[in-house]
């Protein structure tokens, strides 16, 4: 009865707050389209410059991924480079290719050697059998959106979620309200559970609605279950939610909780998997088993790209539900601080 | 009118270092309106706020309607309005009284004929769905009040709650509380304004953490032979200076 007071207030104070429940359900989208975009779009056609290389072994090349320009000397070559109208040259000298590169952008130097080995490569295996691929997970279609989007979606639930119960937490504080709450034999659980369960619908119908945007309108891989996706992005933004109020008894105003989020939110992401877990030094690794969302990733990425079911993310949910648990009796011990029962 | 509904036995409080209460005793009685007089920083808050359950004594114990506090079967029977308004400022009057009822277990019928019985007592029926954000700093302190009067507490302990209003409206307040008081509300205010102290049925003068002086205005005003309040309290106080 009381808590379900509590929820109710909560709903009505969001519901009429139409700039945070915009922030709430279209800022993810936006930032999940933007992402799209940026990931999915057209690959790199490097520039190449072919220097002096004999017609028999240029007449068998596959020129259509590059723009090729053919050179009689190295010197022209040289000053294209320099100028940046090519990424890169071949010449072969004394029966041995070289290759020159600019240089200056990772990105271009790998797209300029990925074609030039392929194309060589092809040379000289063209009368052998092709390999034949076979994939477990995934296929040659799967975009690097496909494999960042199950960590991104769950980072942006959990992003908005801490940042506003954090915030509506230390309303409550910095207004008094939550000393008048505890004036009223509301008990310091119910307040919790309240706030649990007013933003835990909340959010059910916030991820609801861009874990189908993402899936349904920008094309991400979904091998699993929608229902998997929507039990693990839940347990995601409970803990999100305990841990944003938690922190809020660390914050003193608005402005000082907007400061946690480089140090609770922002390293989530680079242990959660967003980069590969295995090259990350030694003296750094713990850190990503004690953070949430490295949970909620691989459990997100269990079901929307290998498609797996219940049997191989309870462990990760439950991991969640459990980091849940214990930001909740954090909180109501931190509730001690304002009524001793 | 002779029994006991709150008695502070030995109460000291400290946060860590600094003294806030010094071994406060006082009984305040069933029905009486009890004024706690003081400047500013001088512990009127602190000890309400351990009379509502809300902080507890470092040493001491208060007894609140016969028990022990805190307590939360007894804070269910205490009012309590705190020095700030603490209101939903986004929700209307009417749902941040729905919400503090339903809190003290009021539902339905019953809790909608609260609702019409204290905003009525506020004057503040015509407002019941204005945003509270609409609403004067007077308008706001009067609901505040309206709220920890829904569930019909028999100890109603107000901290400051006429501060920063003016004459006619906190005339207006008083004659709340006295039309309270007649249906044997007992209530504690705490005031720093000398002529509020004179509506007291009783009054106890506060000044660093200690509890100076108790009696009637007039039992006050009569032992340091003055013509008022205030002037009591500058003999009172002027005993405890040197610390």
């Amino acid at each position: 009865m009381r808590i379900k007071a509590l929820t109710k207030r909560i709903l009505r104070q969001i519901v009429r707050d139409k700039r945070t429940l915009g922030m709430l359900i279209f800022a993810p989208i936006i930032v999940l389209t933007m992402l799209h975009l940026v990931f999915n779009g057209e690959s790199y056609i490097p520039k190449v410059g072919l220097v002096d290389i004999p017609d028999s072994l240029s007449a068998n090349m596959d020129f259509s991924d590059a723009e090729v320009t053919t050179y009689d000397n190295a010197r022209d070559a040289e000053v294209d480079l320099a100028t940046q109208k090519i990424d890169g040259y071949i010449t072969i000298a004394d029966g041995n290719p070289s290759i020159y590169l600019e240089g200056s952008d990772p990105t271009v130097n790998g797209e300029t050697l990925r074609w030039i080995q392929s194309t060589f490569a092809n040379l000289q295996e063209s009368h052998q059998q092709k390999l034949d691929i076979t994939y477990l997970h995934g296929s040659t279609d799967m975009g690097q959106f496909d494999f960042f989007g199950p960590v991104l979606l769950g980072f942006f639930v959990f992003f908005f979620v801490f940042i506003i119960a954090g915030v509506s937490f230390i309303r409550e504080r910095t207004t008094g309200t939550l000393e008048r709450l505890l004036s009223t034999p509301l008990r310091k659980w119910e307040i919790v559970t309240g706030y649990v369960l007013g933003f835990g619908i909340v959010t059910m119908i916030q991820s609801t609605i861009i874990a189908a945007y993402t899936i349904y309108v920008l094309d991400m891989m979904m091998e699993g279950s929608f229902f998997y996706l929507l039990v693990i992005i839940l347990a995601l933004s409970f803990t999100a939610l305990t841990l944003g109020i938690l922190i809020s008894s660390f914050a003193n105003n608005e402005l000082q909780m907007i400061q946690f989020i480089p140090i609770i939110v922002v390293p989530q992401v680079f242990f959660s998997g967003l980069f590969n877990l295995e090259t990350i030094s030694d003296w750094l690794s713990w850190i990503g088993p004690v953070t949430p969302l490295y949970y909620a990733a691989e459990a997100l990425r269990d079901v929307m790209v290998r498609g797996y079911g219940w049997n191989e993310i309870y462990m990760e949910i439950f991991v969640l539900l459990g980091f849940s648990i214990l930001f909740m009796i954090l909180n109501i011990l931190a509730l001690r601080k304002y009524r001793k029962i | 009118m002779d029994n006991i509904c709150v008695r502070v036995k030995d109460v000291t409080k400290q946060f860590g270092k600094h003294v806030v209460l010094k071994n406060i005793n006082l009984d305040i009685m069933e029905g009486e309106i009890f004024g706690l007089l003081g400047p500013s920083g001088a512990g009127k808050t602190t000890l309400v706020k351990e009379l509502s359950g809300l902080d507890i004594a470092t040493s001491g114990e208060n007894t609140v309607l016969g028990q022990k506090m805190p307590e939360l079967k007894t804070i269910n029977r205490i009012g309590y309005m705190a020095q700030s308004d603490a209101l939903y400022k986004d929700l209307s009057a009417n749902e941040n009284l729905q919400f503090f009822s339903s809190l003290y277990g009021l539902k339905g019928k019953k809790q909608k004929e609260r609702i019409q019985v204290v905003m009525e007592l506020v004057d503040l029926t015509n407002h019941l769905n204005k945003l509270v954000s609409d609403y004067s700093g007077g308008m706001k302190r009067r609901l505040s009040l309206a709220i920890a009067l829904l569930h019909e507490p028999e100890l109603l302990i107000l901290d400051e709650p006429t501060v920063g209003i003016d004459p006619v409206l906190r005339k207006r307040i008083w004659n709340a509380f006295y039309q309270l008081n007649k249906k044997g509300t007992t209530i504690i205010v705490t005031t720093h304004v000398m002529d509020e102290a004179e509506k007291c049925d009783r009054l106890g003068l506060m000044r660093d953490g200690s509890l100076i002086a108790v009696g009637t205005p007039d039992e006050l005003k009569q032992s340091t032979n003055s013509s008022s309040i205030e002037e009591a309290f500058l003999v009172y106080g002027g005993e405890v200076n040197e610390d």
